[in-house]
């Protein structure tokens, strides 16, 4: 730092922290923590006072009550450093293949999530094509896709099943499926509007080139509704991770994501629970930003990234 | 977009307008079939075996069918009289191979399939015509826009139906539509007192509550511009969260009642109404905010007399988000725990009882109150941003 950037600015040196949004979002997160341990303190102070009550410990300092709010072993909401240590414990110190490792468990959740938004998005991008080039697809479909979408078919996961295990298929194929259901929502919207995006003027010289629909589609279309598809992909891939968790919660499921929560609420582990959610939220993160990634890199070799 | 969907020169309404090759195809196939499946037995099962000529009904469709087909394949029968007599021949032949394969069910000979793809490919003749008719009058022209989605629908219904009696298909699997409707209406008294526990507590109270928030939050976000730079980036994250995830969490802090559930539903709208009214409230361009400075507005009049109208299409958007974020949060948080009554319970023990067809009432019912909600949502959108180009367009 130069004296003459001093002169010209005598601003605080905290002043860099307001600027951008890197410092901001340190800043929430930091506040978001400080709330967590607060919130734990209190919602946990109840049972602890009655643990000291049964235990004839009289008066405990502040100190002491703080200590031992944030060690519970069955929190009503655990502090953030409890979850930590579950998380690394259940992940770094269990072996991959056992029932208590946390690896094992969202490497099955992660297996469906994937299947489902693989399925999803072909059949959104094949329906798109569908309704692109048929008159009659898009007027009597795309209202039943859209309202296909009010329908909480979450609400019906659990059915599905356990009506595709009573016919002999189970594993991973039934909670794809309804990964699949809410994944292909966002893809054929966002693809109908990527392929309807080229101008007609585009469409034109196609045509005085004398390309087929089929060469049209494939040289003009498709490409140019790149970008709409990775959007709606990161739309549908958080979608799915949702619905591949949910398809976990009926009773059949013994592995996964949404089993844990299930198990965890049915034996009041809240640990187990919250470090279940923050893996989940982590994957989903780490999902849409490679998505994000693969968007730059297709994007840039199509000549069209920033 | 193609030169099949261009309008035809002056003979488009005359006898030259011609098939696209997709409908000379369907309507050749279906005049074929429609011929050649007389011969066909329509039900094969062990001790009965019935042709064409046994079911008078069927046969008299069957007759109309080819009837209808052949002038139209031939292009002397076409326009609004086409259509009407496609669609009718084509109801009419479902109608008589649904009460047919209901006296028989699990019989289906090939027959049978074979007048379900006519009537198929003669609703679809007719939705094809029917989407290429621009009429002039607006209410003939809803009522068109109306009635192409409306009959997909019914197929769906009719292919549904038809599919699982003449497959014979366990109930426990998958019901009939029609056993869906007799238990429907069978079992209002329960289906009554789970919508009000799911829909109109826990669904309402979190919804509105959690909208509401989101609102309020997001102009207090918008008036510090710190807090607007590093929350938008949470709540963008937290909204590809599987946030239904917090269910059991809310489950066990309030209780099996339905406060548990509108917890869920307010932390799933809190974040899209959030996100989506900051970015509406910076939707107004710079000159308008010199107009209003001309004006001498002051914050509040400036927030109250341009901004917010501005921000509405964002706000009606996160609202529309939120109705279908907020049934499916109430019913999933139900799996975690509930009193003996709500759709998530119904649903989770009936399918404990392989009681499917009440499941699929309860998800009929849910549908429905979706559908509306989304509806009247969009409705009241309509009246309040009449202005906006998607709506006056």
């Amino acid at each position: 730092m130069s004296s003459a950037a001093l002169s010209v600015s005598p601003r605080s040196p905290f002043a860099g922290l307001l600027q951008g949004t890197a410092g901001p979002v340190i800043v929430v997160v930091a506040a978001i923590i400080a709330i967590w341990y607060l919130a734990a303190v209190m919602l946990n102070t109840p049972f602890q006072r009655d643990i000291y009550k049964r235990g004839g410990v009289e008066n405990a300092p502040l100190a002491q009550l703080v200590a031992d709010t944030l060690s519970q072993d069955r929190p009503v909401l655990p502090a953030p450093h409890q979850v930590a240590v579950e998380l690394w414990d259940t992940t770094a110190n269990k072996a991959v293949t056992s029932k208590r490792s946390l690896i094992y468990h969202s490497s099955i959740t992660l297996s469906s999530t994937l299947l489902g938004f693989v399925l999803g998005t072909g059949l959104g991008i094949v329906l798109a094509i569908g309704v692109v080039h048929s008159r009659v697809l898009d007027k009597s479909l795309m209202p039943w896709v859209i309202s296909s979408q009010t329908i909480p078919i979450l609400a019906i996961a659990p059915m599905i099943i356990v009506v595709l295990n009573a016919i002999g298929i189970s594993g991973l194929l039934p909670k794809a499926m309804i990964s699949t259901y809410l994944s292909f929502f966002p893809v054929t919207v966002g693809m109908v509007k990527g392929l309807r995006s080229p101008e007609t003027i585009q469409l034109d010289l196609m045509k005085t080139y004398s390309a087929s629909r089929i060469q049209a589609l494939w040289k003009l279309r498709l490409p140019s509704a790149a970008p709409y598809l990775f959007a709606s992909m990161k739309v549908g891939v958080a979608a799915s991770l949702v619905g591949a968790i949910v398809g976990e919660l009926p009773t059949g499921a013994v592995a996964g994501l949404g089993a844990r929560l299930l198990a965890g609420s049915y034996y009041g582990q809240t640990v187990q629970i919250w470090s279940a959610l923050i893996l989940a939220a982590v994957i989903a993160a780490s999902l849409v930003a490679l998505i994000g990634l693969a968007e730059r890199i297709v994007l840039k070799r199509m000549g069209m990234g920033q | 977009m193609n030169t099949a969907q261009l309008p035809g020169g002056p003979d488009s309404l005359g006898m030259g307008a011609k098939l696209s090759p997709v409908t000379r195809l369907l309507s050749t196939a279906a005049l074929v079939l429609a011929v050649m499946a007389s011969m066909l037995p329509l039900i094969s099962g062990e001790a009965v075996f019935l042709g064409l000529f046994e079911s008078p009904f069927l046969a008299v469709s069957a007759l109309a069918a080819v009837l209808v087909l052949t002038p139209y394949r031939f292009r002397f029968f076409h326009g609004p009289a086409a259509i009407l007599a496609l669609a009718g021949v084509s109801y009419g032949l479902a109608f008589a191979l649904i009460a047919l394969i209901g006296r028989h069910p699990g019989m289906a000979g090939h027959g049978f399939w074979a007048y379900v793809a006519v009537a198929w490919a003669m609703a679809w003749l007719s939705v094809e015509e029917m989407a290429a008719l621009s009429p002039r009058n607006p209410l003939l022209r809803r009522l068109v826009s109306l009635a192409i989605p409306l009959s997909f629908g019914v197929w769906l219904l009719i292919l549904w139906q038809v599919l699982v009696v003449g497959f014979a298909v366990p109930k426990v699997l998958l019901p009939a539509p029609a056993d869906i409707w007799t238990r429907l209406l069978a079992s209002p008294a329960i289906l009554w007192a789970d919508f009000r526990q799911t829909f109109l507590k826990g669904v309402l109270v979190g919804y509105a509550v959690g909208c509401g928030s989101g609102f309020l939050v997001a102009i207090l976000v918008d008036r510090v511009p710190f807090l607007r730079r590093g929350l938008l980036p949470i709540g963008n994250l937290v909204s590809a969260l599987p946030i239904i995830g917090v269910a059991p969490i809310m489950v066990m802090w309030f209780g099996f009642d339905w406060p548990s559930k509108a917890a869920v539903v307010i932390i799933m709208t809190f974040f899209p109404m959030l996100v989506n009214t900051v970015t509406g409230l910076a939707a107004a361009d710079r000159i308008q905010h010199d107009l209003m400075h001309t004006y001498a507005a002051n914050y509040r009049q400036t927030l109250a007399k341009m901004r917010l109208p501005m921000a509405m299409p964002f706000i009606f958007n996160a609202l529309k988000i939120n109705s279908t974020l907020a049934l499916i949060g109430a019913i999933v948080a139900e799996f975690f725990g509930t009193p003996i009554v709500g759709m998530g319970f119904r649903i989770s023990t009936e399918v404990g009882r392989m009681n499917v067809d009440m499941v699929w009432a309860s998800i009929a019912v849910a549908a429905l109150a979706g559908s509306l909600f989304y509806g009247l949502v969009t409705l009241v959108e309509r009246a309040v941003t009449f202005w906006h180009p998607s709506v006056r367009g």
